[in-house]
This record gives C-alpha cells, sequence and structure tokens, in this order.
C-alpha cells in the first residue's frame, strides 16, 4: 500500500498526516515537495496537509493549487487514488477544482482553534466507513478560512449525492448549511476543515480520528 | 503596458474584513458608512502586445476565484 504527504512551503501538519498514515497502513509514506511532477507509480493514498501554504497569499491555498505536484495527484485522483485534504488541503483542494466551493475567512472574522463536535451525514464514503451515520465525533478545527461557500444548486447537489460527509453539530465558523467536509463525485477525494491526524492515540485525548484512516486502509485492502 | 486587476468579492459573499472596517470606521466617529466591502488591486507590468484574452486568462486562472470573487480589468497606457 503505497501512500504519500504532499509538503507545500508553509504546510505545518504533514507530518502529522505521515505518523497517521503510517500508522494505519504501517509503511512509511513519501514526502513528496511541492515541485515534484510526479508522484509514486501506483499511489493509493494521498494526504494534502493543513498548513499556510505559501503563506496564504493570494487566497488560502490558491497557489498551492497551482505548483507542479498539483496535477499528479489530479491525475491520481481521476485514475481512483484516494485523497484526503485537510485544513489548508481542504482548500487547496477547492482552489484546484478537485472540490466544488470555496473556503472564506469564518463568519465571526476570528481564528478559531478547539475541538468541534462533528455530525458524520454520509458512512458509506471509505473515509467514513467506520463510522456510523447520525454519529457525533470530536476533532479539532485551527482555522481562519474555513467558511464554507458554494451557490445553492451545488449545495443541493452535494446534499442530494450524499457528498456531506461531515457537518459542525454547532455553527463555528458560518459554513453553508454547517459543512465541514466534502467528498467527490466518485467518492474518493475527501476535503475537511478539522484534523483527523490530530486525534489518533490516548495520548491526544481521543481517538475519534483514527478510524477514518483505518477506513481508508480498510477500502484500499478490499479494492486489492 | 500596465494593467489594473480589481478582484472583488461578489454580491452576497459575506466579507468579515469588510464588516471589521465598517466597524472601525464607525468607532472613529465617522457616520454615514452604509457597509464596506474590501477588495484586492493587482497590478500587472506587462511585455507590450500581451492579449487582452492573456490577461483575461491570468485573472480566471489564478488571480481571482470565480467562484466567489469577480474581476475588472484596467489597462494603464
Amino acid at each position: 500500500m503505497k501512500s504519500a504527504v504532499i509538503v507545500f512551503p508553509g504546510s505545518n501538519c504533514d507530518r502529522d498526516l505521515a505518523v497517521a498514515f503510517e500508522a494505519a497502513t504501517g509503511v512509511k509514506p513519501a514526502m513528496i515537495w511541492h515541485r515534484d511532477t510526479y508522484l509514486p507509480a501506483d499511489i493509493d493514498l494521498i494526504g494534502v496537509p493543513g498548513g499556510f501554504s505559501y503563506g496564504d497569499y493570494l487566497r488560502s491555498g490558491a497557489m498551492a493549487a497551482r505548483s507542479p505536484v498539483m496535477q499528479a495527484v489530479a491525475q491520481a485522483a481521476s485514475r481512483g487514488a484516494f485523497v484526503l485534504g485537510v485544513c489548508n488541503g481542504f482548500q487547496v483542494l477547492t482552489e484546484s477544482g478537485l472540490l466544488p466551493g470555496a473556503l472564506l475567512r469564518n463568519a465571526g472574522g476570528h481564528f478559531v482553534c478547539r475541538d468541534v463536535p462533528l455530525k458524520v451525514e454520509n458512512a458509506q464514503s471509505a473515509f467514513t466507513s467506520r463510522y456510523a451515520a447520525g454519529e457525533t465525533i470530536h476533532y479539532p478545527v485551527a482555522h481562519h478560512d474555513g467558511n464554507y461557500f458554494a451557490d445553492d444548486a451545488t449545495l443541493d447537489r452535494l446534499e442530494g449525492e450524499g457528498r456531506v460527509a461531515l457537518r459542525y453539530a454547532e455553527n463555528i465558523n458560518g459554513s453553508a448549511r454547517n459543512i465541514a467536509g466534502i467528498l467527490n463525485e466518485t467518492g474518493n477525494v475527501l476535503g475537511m476543515m478539522p484534523h483527523p491526524e490530530r486525534v489518533i492515540e490516548p495520548a491526544h485525548g481521543s481517538t475519534d480520528g483514527k478510524r477514518l484512516f483505518d477506513g481508508l486502509v480498510e477500502g484500499l485492502m478490499a479494492r486489492a | 503596458m500596465k494593467a489594473r486587476i480589481f478582484v472583488t468579492l461578489k454580491g452576497g459573499v459575506l466579507d468579515p474584513q469588510g464588516k471589521a472596517i465598517h466597524h472601525a470606521l464607525e468607532g472613529l466617529g465617522f457616520g454615514g458608512v452604509n457597509d464596506v466591502r474590501a477588495g484586492k488591486l493587482i497590478e500587472l507590468d506587462l511585455a507590450d502586445g500581451t492579449s487582452d484574452e492573456d490577461i483575461d486568462a491570468m485573472c480566471r486562472k489564478l488571480l481571482a476565484n470565480t467562484v466567489i470573487e469577480n474581476y475588472r480589468i484596467e489597462k494603464v497606457a
């Protein structure tokens, strides 16, 4: 099972994501620099980490989305590789067009950094298969630009197609319909603002995030 | 040749920065400000002969996120 974590200048959750990938897959992920133009052949799982890529210049995720490696990520995604974008990674995925919508400045204007309750909306995806639909879990968030925005038609389509994976159980940033994480059309790309990789060991205070990574590995094993 | 690109949030897209500026103006005692929307001005110094199509493509592909933003191009002689 091959996994990789993309590293942009300004990424700061890349190593946390790598630890979570390694814990779940048993294999160290390849760390891929943003200037690289290709990923390991037959890559199964790609992480687009949190942080402040390119100092959030222009818009959060805007520069990273246009960096050379993202074309390789898009190609791998179209082949069916799993892609998980967390926080800044979610912003990069929307900016690159792999996911619809955009992430605006938090409605309250404040950086929000705390544990938040999330409702699992879709437990059918590989990312959420170890959760129960309707279950409430807790992940930490730490973001300034997490206010999910899309036009009503897009939001209706996301809801209708079961592509809202996670919803905030309380309104923390003004996100449309409290959306915290969404899937692409084929269900192999998930972008989310909360950080599952920060709650994978008892020492983290919770292991709510571990099931996401374990579910992904299970999904990959089922494919093989 | 220079071009100025004005990038503004679409109507209906929340602008917390504009709201904060509005609040600060009121704090300074300026009444009569109905609303504030903040945007960006990006100045491009371009090779002569750069086509309008290219400038427009720059806006669509990078300078503005057309999901949430509008852009206006002003060419400066």
